[in-house]
């Protein structure tokens, strides 16, 4: 049987661009930027990195398909680099690629890297894009707000719960990221809003109110990645060592089959529980001491706060409402302002989720650090609520 | 000789407030205002005269059993295909064994009195369906903007069960142009109402009469329903007059409630007559333009047994009140709108990626496992249910006639869409299977999870630049 990635992989160093309207930055600007902090973190050369893996997940807004627009704007040494695209779990694909590559004895450093220009379309919102010849055909027209809708109104049902309580506690949720965005310098939102704010907004796809919906911008964020055994003998102490990174992909199910009801992220539950058994997790409410999730849309995070078992099923509204997951709760969850705050930039967003867990297991979190992290559990998700990727990596400091 | 044996009537619900029409127009044209009684019918966005023609058939079909058609024949002057044939997209969206004869008849008024003609005269054993649907085009602000409407209407053709048995025909052609569409035109060129009226209504239509009734030793006073498509009011009255045919018996063209259906006109009356006809009655049909065909029937007992799905009152009924004159312009593309960066996404449809999927597209046909008993859309190569998940087990399930329930939805106003906000969900099938949909005629404040719906075959998508449409099916709350 597998042993599993725990424990074998550590991160020598991240780096993280500032998110927000970017204008005057190009792709290859953001990758620089991203990569400088971390290089400058992990303390090597470039030379050192073997082997490379690039996330970008929308092409035509963005870099073209291949791997080739990291190994340039790196200058990189004509070293292996692979292009990685899984929707908006593409910035943790990237990382998993590099973390098997160590863990594999492949290569002893490798990279991971990921970068989105988002504001180059000429209008708000993700760029409209292809679902892929066939599904076009038949597909709603759906924007992201629109699909996990979806989840709001399977949920709702499911819950039997009444529209004005699941918005309230919806905009709770934005509330706290928002707040906690204000102490993040590289944050593109920094700003605190209300619950009545949230509540009030106009709808964007009804019931995702614009406060319900996380930003959009342009960024870039990296990690280098190698043994322990290599970043002891670097000098480097306090390693934070990868305890589990695992991924489930709808197999049609969820869209298909009577079997799933609409109100929960089936691949989220299966992740999550694997994640669990890998990293040797068994309360997780009690183990897993601050999250980064795929918080696209309040609701989003709101059920998956349930799908990671943080919260109990069908009372993820009275969890959020009593601050569980707030900056001073149980179990702070986006802490950086989450993808509300530093908008999702695709192939990006898993890896600013991993920075922000790296830089609060090192203590190195500044305004925002809260005491003694543990465990910190990132939580991507692309795609869709019926059709989905999701992607879960726990860090926590290497025993 | 054959009759009728079965109808079903379709008028898009939409009910465009003629009010509203002559507000906006009436600076110009003052004359407008006299029009403006009642409503008239306007396709959605999403409808045309293949997806009103599917839905007239169908309203046709279910009301009979286990029938088996010979040949289906589309009459229409504004099908979305000048070179495609549109029948073939009707009888496939309708499920209908290809083995079928598909005729497209079109370029004049009287195609759907012609096309009837043809399916009555042939021989052939068994049924066949015509549908006359008209998607109407007409000048913002012109007279026929304000008289004319969009519908569909179907009827079978048989020698079994019939409801009216045809007991004479007749036609003559002349090339008479009251109006004309060139090859380039969108719109119609007319003349004076007047001359129309004198010359080519008052001569033509009595000439194959006179000679109808003659041939078949009936008098004008015994005609119970004559059916006489026009958009001038007073016409018929006077027709009706000069043939001897009683006032009553003028069946009324509806312009007030639906407006006149071009070559869906003379079918969706005959519906309407046969819905209100006694055993014994005499239905006179009459199809102007270019000359004039003329259709005796003769209501049989089983008229007052039969039932259709949905008959023409059915369809009056079912409506909903449109005020927004601006909004029937958009959809007819009257006026140039923006349509936002969302909306210039290329909508290339890739004809040989579609003709693989036209089973799922056009018919709305999934699978169901022969292993397992499962039914699913898309029908893929794996069972999707995961204890069993067995190779191309799967039967040919059809969805098009199943109703469903609302498991998911929204109403998204940030993706593009002609009729915005876009509503779509997931909707979960009366005995299995789920899928991911477009609603539409969505009434805000009208669906839920737990919403009943039933399917129906709409656009989905135009591809302006090239000139083509994308069609599947939507989800319909049944109210």
């Amino acid at each position: 049987m597998a042993s599993g990635i725990k424990d074998k992989v550590v991160i020598l160093g991240m780096g993280c661009s500032k998110f927000g309207e970017r204008w005057d930055s190009s792709p290859s600007d953001l990758m620089v930027e991203a990569f400088e902090e971390c290089i400058g973190d992990a303390g090597i050369e470039r030379e050192q990195i073997e082997a490379a893996w690039f996330g970008a997940g929308i092409d035509a807004f963005n870099v073209g398909s291949s791997a080739m627009p990291l190994a340039i704007a790196l200058r990189l040494n004509y070293i292996p680099v692979t292009k990685v695209e899984n929707m908006c779990a593409t910035g943790t694909e990237a990382f998993r690629g590099a973390v098997y590559a160590v863990a594999s004895g492949a290569c002893d450093i490798a990279l991971a890297l990921g970068v989105e220009k988002l504001k180059d379309t000429g209008y708000g919102g993700l760029p409209q894009r292809t679902r892929g010849l066939e599904n076009d055909m038949y597909w709603p027209n759906l924007s992201a707000p629109g699909a996990f809708a979806q989840l709001a109104s399977g949920y709702r049902a499911k819950h039997k719960l009444n529209q004005d309580d699941l918005k309230r506690a919806m905009a709770h949720v934005s509330v706290k990221s928002h707040a906690n965005g204000t102490k993040n310098p590289k944050a593109h939102l920094q700003r605190e809003i209300t619950e009545d704010q949230a509540v009030n907004a106009p709808y964007i796809a009804e019931p995702i109110g614009l406060y319900d919906c996380c930003g959009v911008s342009d960024g870039s964020a990296c990690a280098i990645v190698t043994t322990p055994e290599i970043a002891k003998s670097l000098g480097k102490e306090n390693l934070i060592s990868v305890k589990a990174l695992q991924l489930a992909v709808s197999n049609g199910t969820e869209s298909s089959h009577d079997s799933w009801d609409g109100s929960y992220l089936k691949t989220t539950r299966i992740a999550s529980q694997r994640a669990y058994d890998e990293a040797g997790i068994r309360k997780p409410t009690e183990e897993i001491t601050m999250t980064e999730v795929h918080d696209c849309f309040s609701i989003t995070e709101l059920v998956t706060m349930e799908d990671l078992q943080l919260a109990e099923e069908g009372k993820g509204v009275n969890a959020v409402l009593d601050g569980n997951f707030d900056s001073d709760g149980k179990t702070p969850c986006q802490i950086d302002g989450g993808l509300k705050c530093f908008g999702h930039p695709i192939g990006a967003s898993g890896l600013r989720m991993i920075y922000e867990n790296y830089l609060q297991l090192n203590g190195r979190a500044e305004a925002r650090q809260l005491d003694n992290p543990k465990m910190g559990l990132n939580h991507n998700l692309g795609g869709f609520p019926h059709q989905n990727i999701c992607s879960i990596s726990i860090l926590g400091p290497y025993n | 000789m054959s009759g009728i044996t079965a109808y079903g009537a379709y008028i898009p619900r939409g009910r465009l407030n003629k009010q509203a029409i002559a507000e906006a127009n009436s600076w110009f044209d003052a004359s407008l205002k006299s029009l403006s009684k009642g409503e008239r019918a306007i396709c959605n966005w999403d409808e045309d005269v293949i997806t009103m023609a599917v839905e007239a058939g169908n309203n046709c079909l279910v009301s009979k059993s286990d029938v088996s058609l010979h040949s289906l024949y589309l009459a229409s002057t504004t099908f979305p295909f000048l070179d495609r044939q549109n029948s073939v997209v009707v009888s496939e969206a309708l499920n209908l064994d290809n083995q079928i004869r598909t005729m497209d008849i079109g370029a004049s008024q009287r195609a759907g009195t012609s096309a009837l003609i043809s399916l009555l005269e042939s021989d052939c054993e068994g049924s066949a369906m015509l549908v006359a649907s008209e998607h109407r085009r007409s000048k913002a602000g012109s007279r026929a903007e304000m008289q004319w409407g969009d519908a569909a209407a179907a009827v079978l053709v048989g020698s079994e069960n019939v409801i009216a048995e045809c007991i004479g025909i007749e036609t003559i052609a002349v090339d008479f142009v009251d109006h004309y569409r060139g090859e380039d035109a969108s719109f119609d060129y007319d003349w004076e109402e007047r001359w129309i009226r004198d010359e080519g209504f008052m001569k033509s239509v009595p000439t194959v009469v006179d000679k109808l009734l003659e041939a078949a030793s009936l008098n004008a006073e015994d005609i119970q329903h004559f059916v006489i498509p026009t958009d001038q009011a007073r016409n018929p009255g006077a027709i009706a007059k000069k043939l001897g045919i009683k006032a009553e018996a003028v069946v009324d063209n509806q312009i007030a409630q639906v407006g006149v259906a071009g070559v869906a006109q003379p079918i969706l009356l005959l519906a309407k007559a046969l819905e209100n006809a006694a055993p014994g009655d005499h239905i006179l049909l009459t199809g102007f333009g270019q000359g004039c065909d003329a259709v005796l029937l003769k209501a049989t007992d089983a008229v007052s047994t039969y039932k259709p799905a949905v008959g023409v009152s059915a369809a009056i009924d079912s409506r909903r009140e449109e005020t927004n004159y601006n909004k029937f312009l958009s959809f007819n593309n009257l006026v140039e709108r923006d349509i936002g960066k969302r909306g210039e996404a290329d909508k290339q449809t890739y004809l040989s990626g579609y003709n693989r999927r036209k089973d799922l597209l056009t018919g709305f046909v999934g699978g169901k496992c022969r292993e397992c008993g499962t039914v699913q859309i898309p029908r893929e190569k794996y069972c999707v249910n995961p204890d069993c998940n067995a190779l191309d087990s799967q039967d040919a399930y059809a969805f098009s006639d199943k109703q469903g329930t609302v498991a998911t939805w929204t109403a998204d106003r940030l993706t593009f869409d002609w009729s915005p906000p876009a509503y779509f969900g997931m909707v979960q099938f009366d005995g299995g299977g789920k899928i991911m949909m477009d609603f539409t005629e969505v009434e805000e404040g009208t669906i839920d999870s737990g919403s009943k719906v039933s399917v129906h075959f709409r656009i989905r998508q135009f591809d302006p630049a090239r000139g083509f449409r994308k069609y599947f099916w939507k989800a319909v709350i049944e109210q």
